[in-house]
Parts: C-alpha cells; structure tokens; sequence
C-alpha cells in the first residue's frame, strides 16, 4: 500500500472528516473531530490491512499521517 | 487447554436486567460530538443501570427464579450452583452460599464463587460442564453478571458511559444425547493492570487515599478505588489473542465456519468486536450484539446477547454457536457447543 493509498484508506475509516481533508501531512491530532477513539480506529485499520499491532507509545510517536505509515512500514509491513 | 466435554446441555435461559435506563446522548461530561464519536464507535446507545439497593446475585436471583419455574425445576433438584462475578455482596462470605439460602436450594450443594469478568461466562460453563459431565451430579445453575456500575467514575469517560448492569442465569444438565462440547481457555495475568480497580483489596487497603480523584487524562479523572481501563491496551490484546483463540479451538474440533449458525461475542466494544470479526472472516448476519441497548455487561454479556438476539431461535432451532469471553486478566475463552430447544424468559427487569 503505498502512502497515498494508505491516507485515502485511513481518511474512509474516520468517517467524520470530511474527504480530501487528510494529507500525508496532517498531523491527524490536530483534527477537528479528533477524540480518542480515533486511536482505537488508527488501531483497528492498522491490524487489519497489516497484521501489526501499534501500542500507546508507538503511536504517541508519532504525528503525522506519514509518521504513521512509516511506523508500520518499519514494523515489518 | 483445549478440551471436549461430553453429556452436557444447556436447557434454561434467562437474564434480568435493572429497568433504569442511562442513554449516551445525556452523558453530559463529554462534548455532542465526543457523544456522537462514542456511540458510533463503541455501539452504545444506551445502558442499564442498577440503583443503590440493588447487588447482582439480586439479579441473578430473579432470573433464576423465574427460570426454574418455567423449565419446571424443582428447585431441590439443583446439584450445583456456581456464581460468576467481580461484584459480590460482601468480600466473605461468597455469594453463591447467600444466593443457595435465598433460592432455598438444598444444603448438599456444591456452590462457589468464581471471580472472573469478560471471560466470565465461558470459564464458568466450562468448570460446571466438568462438575456434572460424570453423571454423578445432574443439574446445575451458573449465575453470570456484573453491577458493574458500581466501580465507575462519572467523570471518567474511559469507563462510565461503557458499562451496563445485568445477571443472568444458565441450567446445565447432564444429558447422554448431547453433543460434545468443545472449549479453549486461556490465561496471561502480564496485562492485569489494564482494567483494574487498585484499592480495596489485600495488596492496597482501602484509606483516605482511596476516594481522592486524580485527573489522568482529558476527560478522565477517578480515585483508585474506582475501575481504570486502558483502551489500548486491551484492543491490542483482543486484536492479537482472541481472533487467533477461536481459529483454534475451530481447527481442533473439526468445526467448519459454515457450520457454526452464530458466533456470540463478549460485548466489550463494537470497535473491538467489528475487528475481531473481520479477522476471523465472518459475516456480519453471524455476529449477534446486545451492546447498542446493554453497553458492555461483563460476564453476562453473553447470555444477554443470546436472548436479546437469538431468543427464538434458540427455542425453535437446533443451533451450533461459538461463544467467546475475553477481557479483564487477562482471561479469555471459547466455547463451541450445540443446543436444542433451549427453554428462554423474557429479559426480566428489576426496580
């Protein structure tokens, strides 16, 4: 998948953003519908398109879209 | 621990529920749109929620009650009762012997507590099913359920607006025409502080401490003597242990997916569910959730679902389901079985 994909993927599963609002630059906290279950959702989409499982510090690490993707592409993806 | 249990059959069912209702649209200490998110999120609409005088075994009593009567179980027929629950009357004695004396069971009874919540229901089935699996013993009551309102904070989001109320009672009878059931059972107590509640125990006594709000995060302040959660970390661990747990437990009973009518789900979270569900490739029509009226009811999570969802047909049909507990422990669990005409109540209430 590649970064592209991911974020175009990733923005379908926090549905209520608005399409085109997530760029691999976003720093997705920064959202305006940010809550926490929005970590659990980054969660759930990151194990089900990668069999990896991010835990709290992992994430916190990162900020951006592209952090995250990175994250998982180093985590073996 | 994989294992097969012969000559046992689930032949009663029935849950009460407390009749207050909490909706998630009036939980006031999180924004609308924090509101929204949750109950999309986590599938709770709403939740029940016991008042001051009301304990589980109270709830658990009342479904048995009524259970007993209309399965027309003589009431000294009962060989076991076993009470599964991380909210009993008193820290001693164990409920069961309190909830024996109430239903006027007979005094040659074998009645303990087990102190086991999500995984609950699954762990108290498969420890009766063994009690009653020789013969020697014939019937058995497990009582299942949580007033797991008790231990939430109101300003703790991570907890409060999640939990519901509900006891629920199951009759298992030795039956030599039942088909085996099949169970995996596991433990990992490295995660036991991921849902928690710190003191009033042996290991942090109850003091002045124990009552003072800490703020732990936005939206998030409670005392140690009340429930703390840790979101991520128990999704991590169902992401990784219970999809995997029930592949297994179907690879070593030789049941096929498409054998299995419903696969009854602890309610943790829909989030959590829906995960767990789109790993193990099941469909939706097969995941049955009573979380959207109910919230999260810990060990009887499952036995609500299936009278919430499945009441006729587990009345009317023959059904092959796989039930799965996982949560607090960590303790998880997975039961194939199949039933047949099982006798159900209406979801009770109580004041």
């Amino acid at each position: 998948m590649s970064l592209e994909e991911f974020t175009k993927n990733l923005e379908q599963e926090l549905e209520e953003i608005e399409p085109g609002t997530l760029t691999p630059e976003t720093n997705y906290r920064d959202l305006k519908s940010w809550s926490s279950m929005y970590a659990l959702i980054i969660i759930a989409f990151v194990d089900y398109h990668f069999n990896i499982q991010l835990n709290g510090n992992e994430l916190k690490s990162t900020e951006t879209v592209k952090d995250l993707y990175e994250l998982v592409k180093q985590k073996g993806a | 621990m994989h294992s097969c249990i012969k000559n046992i059959s689930i032949k009663g069912l029935s849950v009460c529920v407390p009749k207050q209702i909490e909706k998630t649209d009036l939980y006031t200490w999180i924004t609308e749109d924090e509101r929204k998110s949750f109950a999309k999120n986590t599938g709770i609409e709403e939740r029940r929620v016991a008042g001051a005088t009301v304990a589980t075994s109270d709830m658990c009593e009342k479904s048995t009650r009524s259970l007993l009567e209309k399965l027309h179980w003589e009431k000294e027929s009962i060989d076991v009762l076993v009470f599964v629950s991380q909210s009993p009357d008193y820290f001693l004695p164990s409920t069961s012997a309190i909830l024996q004396h109430k239903l006027g069971l007979r005094k040659d009874i074998i009645a303990f507590d087990i102190n086991l919540g999500c995984s609950g229901y699954v762990y108290g089935l498969y420890v009766l099913s063994n009690l009653l699996t020789s013969g020697n013993l014939k019937r058995g009551l497990l009582l299942a359920g949580d007033k797991s309102t008790l231990s939430t904070n109101f300003k703790d989001k991570s907890t409060y607006p999640l939990f519901g109320d509900a006891g629920s009672a199951t009759a298992v009878e030795f039956d030599e025409n039942a088909a085996p059931m099949y169970f995996n059972l596991f433990t990992d107590g490295s995660g036991y502080q991921s849902i928690i509640i710190e003191d009033g125990g042996a290991r942090n006594h109850i003091s002045h401490s124990s009552f003072i709000e800490h703020k732990i995060d936005e939206g998030i302040e409670r005392a140690p003597k009340h429930l703390a959660l840790d979101g991520i970390e128990i999704f991590n661990f169902a992401l990784k242990e219970v999809g995997p747990s029930i592949k297994e437990l179907m690879e070593n009973s030789g049941v096929a997916h498409q054998q299995i009518d419903y696969y009854v789900f602890h309610q943790a979270n829909k989030l959590i569910n829906e995960s767990v569900r789109k790993k193990c490739r099941i469909e939706p029509e097969k995941v049955p959730y009573s979380i959207q009226k109910f919230g999260n009811t810990s060990s009887a999570s499952i036995p609500l679902t299936m009278l919430y969802q499945l009441k006729n047909a587990l009345e009317y049909r023959d059904l092959t389901l796989l039930l799965s507990g996982f949560g607090v422990g960590y303790s998880w669990g997975n039961c194939l079985l199949q039933t047949k005409g099982v006798i159900c109540t209406d979801i009770l209430e109580i004041e």
